[in-house]
């Protein structure tokens, strides 16, 4: 045990954890070159065409150091982006210390700031590391100043590398032997593990991801689940090779897996402690905060058929994505379907892509929402996170929506245009600092509606690229709230229907029309587009019909070929939605909120 | 519906930059071209108990000398039984139309012409690579109604880049001018394959407008038809009904036709075969005794459908409803009632007497018509 390591790698997104990871897997030989491939570990195809982690990956390390010793270094690369943040809290739970990233060219950012809290609040050590040295625009020094000021941590103990080129590994690795703790525990003591995450194989069921703090487990052992007291016997335990690897026993400071015949992920809960049936802890260790979805939207196959298949692919889907949850919903538009959680958009749009290329379903996704809370006449409090169940205006005494503090982090030349847009955002509450010269932290409390949709793209281009982002959801505030609704020829269309604060009503309904004139392709009748609060229409545009298509010949040569684009196009179409007359792309629901500069 | 006949004369003395039907430049292949032709007719000797349309197509047919035109003709009297009234077209070049071509077409019993005139105006003329003029146009015109033709029709492209309204207009009342009894006018369609569309997809020229393709459409209609041509189909006209292309016309309600020679269509009941697109390997199967068959597809229900909904709304006669649904098993108005009113509204077709027709500017949007 004196020889293990337990790290987490944390950096705000893309200051390069996973490339780094990918020089340490490289530097340790547990890949040879011909199977090696850039950012190994983000192994779902999403993650590697959007060049972002989505979820935490472990993989063990051997290390022979300068000391002459032999050491076990277990990794985890952790995903950079807000909505996954509580990947990170998990992957932390497991550790003693990490690697706390820092893009050389672009210093200290909202996430690393965030990050490194977190890290602190679970008593790890912190090794920075400023990453990225080769870029022309790097500026080390300025990094470990703000290291210093703003992150508070000794600016000497940082480790100067290039991730890309590979220079700097070995002394990250000579750092993680020399600087983090070995794990404590007795491998005699009662079996105490965590999970911190579990993956569904379709051949071995689930695969759960853990972390143990005392005791040993090993093959044919009868493990208890404490939340639920639920046994189950061990076939296999092992540790995070490329491919995994069986082992005889984990014991305490291990990080590994367990193979018990648990069928759906849904059976384990992450957070939840494991221990031996015949020998049972008292007391489970301290779990994990639930992942809340704080992004809410429907779910419809496109063609009404494919419901069933819907349902049986989110079944599946849910088993290898813990945060996501989901139960059936019907609209009038869009017919039967699935009202959904999500820990925010990034996490939405990954869903629906994953859902369309894992599954190959065609679907539809309403607009997006926040949770709102309203307090009726009667007293009764209730949540609504569907604008479809927006209760009747009279009966309501009190709108209350989500609220969070960001921090954000930019140039102090950028404040006026920040200040701005918090302002078009309803910030309010304030406060500033300059944490190192030239520099500005901002935090400030905003409702949740308003950031989810584009605030962080709004962020970027207002800074120029160097402003960055955090939040915490804080509370329910009250708020003067309306339903926006949207009628497609005179239609409404419930999908698209938005909760919205009074004051930017008319914005909002003039922005959706907007975007549905861009979204909707022309017809061949003209589509008038309004938008509608309790009855009263505040905005308006019209989709002018096309007026020309037919090819000129069409004779005994051209029918076939013209029959086959027809078929084509005929598909095409079933990528949209009918409501009424009108086809309606997918595109167009989340289109909507999204702003001009975007 | 009685079937008809088409044969592809897959010759042209050079190669127009805008098109896309199969022919080749040399003519030394054109007699075992013919002779390969009579085989493919034996092949299909007895198939079929009566035909009442004969249509040489291309390429272009009128480089074939009346002999040669003579021999065919024969060939398929001879494989074939025709109706009395067959109609027997053939198309041709202004610049194959002498006085005395003219005539001894007009003997081999040929009773109507199609010509490929395109277009009125030199500079258009070049732009589309055609070998003929105008002065050609015109007297070989006037030889074809010299030499007794009275069933004549024109053919004339418009939307051609740098024409304008003015450009086109001209063209038309020219072509009024001499009472053709058929008018086809074809928008120019820029082809993938073709050294215009190549030009295209290089950026090198940019195609006409939306609006000003519309407007062409709806003037040339509008002309036309105030002239005393229906507008029986999207780029066709006839002077009165009987003056319609009979053989055209079965390409557009499912009638059989038996297509011969190369890249040559056929169609019978639910199957549609074609042969190879290339003379040489047409000549070589048949040599061989197999027919030249390059692919052939069995249309589903379904495929019948929608080519009955997409070719019928190119015509001015549209769809009986009724009929129809006895063919497709599809009740339209059951099935998009709301939908074909709404574009009702929009004037974009007209519903009487259970028949579904396409307005002027229905026919325009005629290929998304179906989609709905
Ligand atoms: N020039 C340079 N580029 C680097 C270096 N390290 C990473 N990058 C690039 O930075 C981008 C992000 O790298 P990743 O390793 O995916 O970053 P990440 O922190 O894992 O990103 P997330 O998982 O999405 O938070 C990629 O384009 C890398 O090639 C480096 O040392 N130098
Ligand atoms: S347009 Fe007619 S003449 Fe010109 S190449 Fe095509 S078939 Fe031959
Ligand atoms: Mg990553």
């Amino acid at each position: 045990m004196k020889n293990t390591r337990n790290f987490s790698i944390i950096a705000h997104i893309d200051h390069g954890k996973s490339t780094l990871a990918d020089r340490m897997i490289q530097y340790s030989g547990v890949v040879n070159d011909r199977n090696f491939k850039n950012q190994i570990l983000d192994s779902m195809d999403i993650e590697r065409e959007r060049g972002i982690t989505i979820k935490s990956q472990a993989i063990t390390l051997p290390y022979r150091s300068k000391d002459g010793e032999d050491y076990i270094l277990n990794l985890i690369d952790t995903p950079g982006h807000v909505d996954f943040s509580y990947e990170v809290s998990r992957s932390l739970a497991s550790c003693e210390g990490v690697l706390l990233l820092i893009d050389a060219a672009q210093g200290v950012q909202a996430q690393t700031v965030a990050n490194l809290y977190m890290a602190m609040e679970h008593d790890l050590e912190i090794i920075p590391v400023i990453n990225k040295i080769d870029l022309p625009s790097a500026d080390v020094d300025k990094v470990m100043e703000q290291i210093d000021s703003e992150l508070g941590l000794d600016p000497y103990m940082s480790l100067p590398c290039s991730a890309k080129e590979g220079t700097g590994v070995e002394e990250i690795m000579e750092a993680i032997v020399r600087n983090i703790p070995p794990p404590k525990g007795d491998p005699a003591a009662e079996l105490a593990a965590t999970i911190f995450d579990a993956q569904y194989d379709s051949f071995r069921g689930t695969i759960i991801h853990c972390r143990v703090f005392e005791g040993t487990i090993r093959g044919g052992d009868i493990v208890r689940l404490m939340h639920d007291e639920t046994t189950h016997k061990v076939e296999e335990v092992g540790a995070f090779l490329l491919p995994r690897q069986k082992k005889d026993s984990l014991s305490a400071g291990d990080v590994g897996y367990i193979i018990a015949g648990i069928k759906t992920v849904s059976d384990v809960q992450i957070g939840d402690t494991i221990t031996l049936d015949k020998r049972p802890r008292k007391e489970p260790l301290p779990g994990f905060k639930e992942s809340k979805p704080v992004v809410f939207a429907s779910i419809y196959p496109i063609a009404s058929d494919d419901y069933e298949e819907l349902a049986v692919s989110l079944e599946k889907y849910k088993l290898n994505d813990a945060s996501f949850v989901y139960q059936k919903d019907s609209s009038i538009a869009l017919g039967q379907g699935f009202r959904c959680g999500f820990l925010g958009l990034l996490h939405l749009e990954i869903v629906q892509e994953r859902l369309e290329r894992e599954y190959d379903l065609s679907i539809i996704l309403s607009v997006p929402s926040v949770r709102y809370r309203f307090t009726l006449n009667d007293g009764e409090v209730i949540y609504i996170d569907n604008p479809a169940y927006y209760p009747d205006p009279m009966s309501i005494t009190t709108s209350e929506e989500p609220y969070i503090r960001a921090i954000m982090m930019f140039p102090e030349r950028h404040m006026g245009a920040v200040m701005k847009l918090c302002k078009e955002k309803r910030g309010e509450n304030s406060t500033l600092s300059y944490p190192s010269p030239g520099r500005i932290e901002l935090i400030i409390e905003m409702p949740l509606a308003d950031v989810i949709y584009d605030f962080y793209d709004r962020l970027k281009s207002v800074t120029q690229g160097y402003g960055s982002f955090d939040y915490d959801i804080i509370d329910y505030r009250q708020s003067n709230l309306v339903l926006l609704d949207i009628l497609v020829n005179g239609d409404r269309v419930d999908a698209l229907s938005q909760i919205v604060h009074r004051g930017s009503a008319r914005e909002r309904g003039l922005r959706a029309c907007e975007r549905l004139k861009e979204e909707i392709p022309k017809q061949m009748f003209k589509i008038a587009i309004q938008g509608a609060v309790g009855g009263e229409i505040i905005s308006r545009t019209t989709i002018s019909a096309y007026r020309k298509d037919v090819t000129a010949k069409c004779y005994g040569g051209d029918i076939t070929r013209k029959r086959k684009l027809l078929e084509k196009q005929k598909k095409g179409k079933k990528r949209m939605k009918m409501v009424g007359s009108v086809a309606i792309p997918q595109s167009a629901f989340i289109s909507i909120l999204k702003s001009d500069n975007t | 519906m009685v079937p008809g006949i088409y044969i592809h004369i897959p010759f042209c003395l050079s190669k127009c930059g805008y098109c896309d039907f199969y022919s080749v430049t040399s003519t030394e292949k054109i007699s075992p071209f013919i002779k390969s032709l009579l085989k493919e007719m034996e092949m299909y000797h007895g198939c079929f108990s009566r035909f009442d349309t004969l249509y040489l197509g291309g390429g272009t047919p009128s480089l074939l000398d009346s002999a040669q035109i003579e021999e065919i003709i024969d060939g398929i009297r001879k494989h074939f039984p025709l109706s009395a009234d067959t109609e027997v077209t053939i198309e041709a070049n202004p610049g194959d139309l002498s006085r005395e071509a003219a005539e001894s077409l007009f003997k081999t019993g040929i009773n109507r012409i199609s010509i490929g005139i395109q277009s009125f105006d030199e500079h258009i003329l070049s732009f589309l690579g055609r070998r003929h003029s105008s002065i050609d146009a015109i007297s070989a015109i006037e030889h074809i109604r010299n030499a007794g033709f009275d069933n004549m029709g024109l053919d004339l492209i418009y939307g051609v880049l740098g024409q304008n309204m003015e450009s086109w207009m001209n063209t038309l009342r020219k072509a009024l001018s001499f009472r053709p009894e058929h008018l086809s006018c074809y928008q120019l369609t820029i082809e993938p394959s073709t050294p215009l569309g190549i030009q295209y997809r290089a950026g090198e020229i940019d195609p006409p407008d939306e609006d000003l393709l519309y407007d062409f459409f709806m003037r040339t209609s509008e002309l036309l038809e105030a002239s005393g041509y229906s507008h029986y189909e999207v780029s066709n006209f006839a002077r009165g009904d009987e003056c319609m292309s009979k053989h055209n016309r079965k390409y557009w309600d499912h009638t059989p036709y038996l297509g011969l020679g190369p890249a040559a269509h056929s169609f019978y009941g639910n199957r549609r075969w074609w042969n190879h697109r290339c003379v040489d390997r047409y000549i070589e199967e048949i040599n061989k005794g197999i027919p030249p068959i390059e692919k052939s597809e069995i249309l589903t229900r379904e495929q019948l459908r929608l080519e009955a909904l997409y070719l019928g709304l190119r015509t001015k006669m549209g769809i009986d409803m009724e009929e129809f649904s006895k063919q497709n098993g599809c009740d339209l108005l059951d099935e998009k009632g709301a939908l074909l009113r709404t574009m009702e509204q929009e004037g974009l077709i007209t519903i009487t007497d259970n028949r579904l027709c396409p307005t002027r500017s229905g026919l325009l949007v005629s290929d998304s018509l179906p989609l709905l």
